[in-house]
């Protein structure tokens, strides 16, 4: 019996948006029992769709056409006291930031028994009963002493578990789920998931899956659809989509896919571009009358070098200590000890002004390509202040940028233009530009293609590619992504807790992993089995 | 931007009103040649009754009206120079302690919360009566007393600003810090102070009548506080005298507080209140 079927669903945008409608038609069933994931890139109209069942659509979006029925009855056109009712009793949803979903000013419990409170259920004292055993079912470790904690002294983890917890009070029959592992590490995601899973298959209710993560598909999904642009462009049962695509979209978003299929080794040369040796940056905070110093070991005794042509991948979960060692490298965060060496100048050990001369020399390709670009500088200006400032003469500084913004994708007259006329994807080629038009020794690459869509991701990793070619370029890859790592780099180094685990090509750490946290990371990639399935094949 | 500007209608009221305002200001001279001081009519002359005195004449047989357009162009002058003085002190002392954090921040805001504790127009009324009255050292009074909210916001914002990725960049590009700041976090600090100068335009306007209302204004510059100050004495038989100076204040602090509010909701539109449910 389908829970909810969806029948020609379409959603209209307010007008002066990209284009008239956010979801167009769309239909779909999800059986008791089963998960339906729902794939696509940012803007495909998948979150949209999940807002109109729960009621949450934005002011000026609009349901236009199609019903939901769940029950038995049309969720869109109830009234909003029946809609709330609803909520949380019969459908519920979990969110993306566990963070922002949860409230920081109230107690996890609470939390809890706040859901049973706004539905008229149960005694008080019912209620944290249920709300422990909630937390127990969730699997969340110590549930006496986590129903009395406020949501920042747990993980990112925990606070997903939690939000779970909240969504599976009152036994939905619906599980709605908007990208609720995309915030979370690999390992997390992998606990996560299989506990999203486990619960499906003890309490037999339907999950709404949303995600653009087609190895998270393979992880859970019986049932897939694929949308694009407000449309369905493929459906039908995981193995078979995931197996044997039949739309082209499908089909170039699977390619998009970093897989674990890993390049030719190329062989390293022996000369350094970059020198770290026995880096450590430890940051302390708090400390008072009463009160210890809390310390922690960002970066701790670390050394490693990247060859001149090589990229060498920086893997690590949130919290190891990878951001803070490139930051360290390019001198924007100051070590506490250890030498950072490039082209025979220790970063390091400069003076401020010394280290202004020396900046050229390794530069940073960011995460965010929205707060990388100054809002109100033109790309002409971002792309040459610096050249400029090293003594290049401006006229061949405006040159080279024109030919680096040819070079990268873009063509000479996106020079002209302001960054909030660029997408994502283009900002982050001005970034790569903007480093190459220093010169540099080094590129250090911070997360650069993590806040991408994949197909996105896959066009720069192929210009990164192509650029490391052509530049012979030496680029420090951090990356939490496994699987992006073993598509670029040639060696990849492993961070935990500050101290590097493990080094080594990139055939060596995927096929013979000599650490535990090693083939820990390995195993937690979603879809791993999946894919290597599909790189054999 | 001025399209989001343009469809708010309590802005677009809002610059009308101030254009009219300015306008009068400009056209005064040529308006009342004589200037605001001259006799023209016998005391107490009630409005509307003489048609080329519509507004009436003050206790000395002055006409109420060109004495209004030239009080415009005072409280103009007050609040658009006040205002520009209290941001050239406020927003470099502002930037620096936002950007340069350490003892540069501890120092500036010390400073700053010394004239912050002191209640703004006391301090206003020692300043001017200390330096005389005269339109100049009521303009210093007045940003004097007008600048710390500015150095406030100005520090908050740069705060904020430096933390970007762009800033981080712009490191590596090799700039100086100075270079940083103006080039790259100030440019993007504007749209909140543009917001905030045109409300102090407004409250320096207020802060000027109120000055002049106790008799510390320029004694050879017509102002509107000073002819409700003058009139008050008279409220009950020549109602005109503080109306008219009054509504005149009244319709310039909210025209400027329209357009704040638009530029507000133009510059920010994830804060605006519009759209929402």
């Amino acid at each position: 019996m389908s829970t909810l079927v969806i029948d020609h669903l379409s959603i209209g945008l307010p007008e002066g948006a990209d284009r008239p409608l956010a979801v167009e038609d769309v239909s779909m069933a999800i059986e008791m029992g089963q998960i339906l994931c729902v794939v696509g890139e940012s803007g495909s109209g998948k979150s949209m769709t999940a807002n109109a069942l729960m009621g949450l659509l934005p002011p000026g979006v609009t349901v236009e056409a199609g019903k939901a029925v769940f029950n038995g009855q049309n969720v869109l056109d109830l009234p909003e006291s029946r809609k709330q009712a609803l909520r949380g009793a019969e459908i519920a949803m979990i969110f993306q930031e566990p963070m922002t979903a949860l409230n920081p000013l109230m107690r996890i419990g609470d939390q809890i028994a706040e859901v049973f409170a706004a539905h008229d259920r149960f005694t008080p004292s019912e209620r944290r009963e249920k709300a422990l055993h909630l937390i127990r079912e969730v699997g969340l470790p110590d549930p006496e002493k986590i129903i009395r904690a406020y949501p920042f002294q747990l993980s990112g983890g925990q606070r997903q578990r939690a939000m779970i917890a909240m969504a599976l009070a009152l036994e939905p029959k619906l599980l709605i789920a908007d990208e609720p592992t995309t915030a979370l590490d690999v390992t997390t995601q992998a606990q996560i998931l299989k506990l999203i899973l486990d619960l499906r298959d003890r309490r037999g209710m339907a999950v709404m899956f949303i995600t653009h993560d087609f190895g998270v598909v393979a992880e859970i999904a019986d049932q897939v659809i694929v949308m694009r642009e407000g449309k369905v462009v493929e459906r039908g049962v995981a193995a078979d989509v995931l197996g044997n695509p039949q739309h082209d979209y499908t089909r170039r978003l699977l390619d998009a896919i970093p897989t674990g299929k890993l390049p030719a080794a190329r062989a390293p040369r022996d000369v350094p571009a970059l020198e770290i040796k026995g880096l450590r940056k430890i940051y302390r905070t708090g400390g008072g009358l009463f009160k210890p110093v809390r310390e922690v070991r960002a970066v701790d005794d670390v050394s490693l070098t990247v060859a001149r042509g090589e990229v060498l991948g920086l893997v690590g979960e949130s919290g190891s200590g990878k951001s803070t060692l490139g930051r360290t490298a390019v001198r924007l965060v100051t070590p506490d000890g250890g030498q950072v060496m490039v082209g025979g100048t220790d970063l390091a050990a400069l003076s401020d002004e010394e280290l202004r001369r020396e900046r050229h020399k390794v530069q940073m390709v960011f995460q965010d390509p929205y707060a990388s670009l100054n809002p109100r500088q033109r790309i002409m200006g971002a792309l040459t202040d610096g050249p400029i400032t090293k003594g290049v003469p401006k006229a061949r500084a405006q040159e080279r940028a024109r030919e680096l913004l040819e070079i990268v994708g873009l063509g000479a007259e996106a020079a002209s233009r302001y960054p909030h006329e660029f997408s994502g994807g283009q900002r982050q080629r001005i970034g790569i530009a903007r480093a190459l038009a220093m010169d540099p020794e080094l590129i250090i690459a911070d997360e650069a293609v993590s806040a991408l869509d994949v197909s996105i991701q896959a066009q720069v990793l192929d210009l990164l590619r192509d650029l490391r070619e052509r530049f012979d370029l030496s680029i420090l890859f951090i990356t939490h992504d496994l699987r992006v790592a073993a598509q670029l780099c040639d060696r990849i180094a492993v961070m935990q807790k500050g101290r590097l685990v493990e080094i080594g090509t990139v055939h060596d750490i995927f096929l013979a992993p000599q650490q535990d946290y090693t083939r820990q990371l390995l195993a937690a990639v979603p879809g791993a089995g999946w894919s290597q399935e599909s790189a054999g094949a | 931007m001025w399209k989001r500007f343009a469809s708010n209608i309590g802005a677009m009221v809002g610059v009308v009103l101030l254009i009219a305002v300015i306008a009068i200001a400009i056209i005064a001279p040529m308006l009342y040649p004589g200037g605001p001081w001259q006799m023209v009519q016998r005391p107490f002359l009630v409005p509307f009754t003489m048609e080329a005195y519509p507004l009436g004449t003050d206790t000395l047989g002055r006409n109420v009206a060109a004495q209004l357009a030239y009080g415009a162009q005072v409280s103009l002058l007050v609040g658009l120079v006040s205002t520009l003085v209290a941001l050239l002190i406020g927003v470099p002392l502002g930037a620096v302690a936002g950007f340069y954090g350490g003892l540069a921040d501890e120092g500036a805001m010390r400073f700053t919360e010394f004239f912050q504790t002191i209640p703004n127009f006391a301090l206003a009324i020692v300043l001017v009566a200390i330096f005389q009255p005269n339109l100049t050292s009521i303009i210093l009074a007045i940003a004097i007393v007008s600048w710390p909210p500015v150095a406030r916001l100005v520090r908050a914002e740069v705060m904020s600003v430096r933390k970007r990725e762009f800033v981080d960049a712009a490191t590596l590009a090799g700039l100086s810090k100075p270079r940083i700041l103006i080039t790259q976090v100030l440019p993007n600090t504007v749209s909140p102070i543009i917001v905030m100068a045109s409300l102090m335009v407004a409250t320096a306007i207020l802060l000027e009548s109120s000055l002049s209302f106790l008799g510390l204004g320029d004694p050879n510059a017509m102002s509107w506080g000073y002819m409700i100050g003058a009139a008050r004495t008279v409220i009950r038989s020549a109602w005109w005298l503080s109306f008219f100076p009054g509504v005149a204040i009244i319709i310039t602090v909210l025209a400027l507080n329209l357009i704040g509010e638009g530029l507000n909701d133009a510059l920010n539109p994830h804060l605006s209140r519009k759209g929402r449910a």
